[in-house]
């Protein structure tokens, strides 16, 4: 029964995992893409390591924990690197598409100088 | 040409399809009594095909930022490929790699993120 709740959860991740990948592939630009990249990608595969932590519990109980260890690290660790790059993307001058309608970090950086 | 294209698609989307659920991959199992195998095995295809569309990602993009972000999706991606390993084969050292991969992954992301912005590594 776990199991299949697991399996579940796994089949749940992949799923977002691959509708980020094709996020990645297919929208116009880097500040779309990292988003619809970075948000699906994160959470399938901390999916994908819960799904594992369930059905690993019962026969190894360290394969679980570690699972839950990876999944708290990259729960941290996914959006700070997001900002860094977009932050860094924007100040290196990277367009935006031309479609966007507002982009308030520039109004920010007119209004400083 | 549209038409060439959308046929070609399909006929690529069909036969990962068939292979998904004709033939799973067994060769990479190293254990003796490996669990959940034909799950498994299946589950590695996707995981490959998202691989694969991240690094037409790498060699397509036109900016930098694009590749630094399809770098760090990469290594994001090759953790859940560990987690599911380590169900196949029993064996919890798969999540080390996958959580040491995906520390590397944060630092080298971060350290890029700071190249691109144009500024030194050490302020």
């Amino acid at each position: 029964m776990i199991d299949t709740i697991g399996m579940v959860f796994i089949a749940l991740g992949l799923t977002f995992d691959v509708l980020g990948c094709v996020g990645l592939v297919r929208l116009p630009d880097v500040y779309n893409r990292l988003q619809a990249a970075t948000k699906c990608v994160t959470l399938g595969t901390c999916s994908i390591l819960f799904g594992t932590f369930l059905i690993t519990i019962d026969t190894s109980l360290a394969t679980g924990l570690k699972a839950l260890v990876a999944i708290v690290f990259l729960v941290l660790a996914s959006p700070v690197a997001a900002h860094a790059v977009s932050r860094g993307a924007h100040r290196a001058g990277v367009k935006l598409w031309e479609g966007s309608v507002v982009d308030q970090y520039a109004e920010d950086k007119e209004g400083e100088e | 040409m549209k038409t060439l294209r959308w046929i070609l698609g399909t006929v690529a989307l069909l036969g990962i399809i068939a292979l998904i659920v004709i033939m799973p991959f067994r060769s990479v199992f190293f254990a003796a009594n490996p669990t959940h195998i034909g799950f498994v095995g299946r589950i590695i295809y996707i995981l490959i095909l998202s691989s694969l569309m991240v690094l037409f990602r790498v060699m397509q993009g036109p900016t930098a930022a694009d590749r630094i972000v399809a770098i760090d999706i990469f290594g994001i991606l090759i953790v859940g490929l560990c987690a599911v390993l380590s169900i196949a084969t029993g064996r919890s050292w798969y999540i080390d790699i996958g959580i040491a991969w995906a520390l590397q992954s944060f630092i080298g992301t971060l350290a890029l993120a700071k190249y691109l912005e144009g500024r030194s590594f050490n302020d």
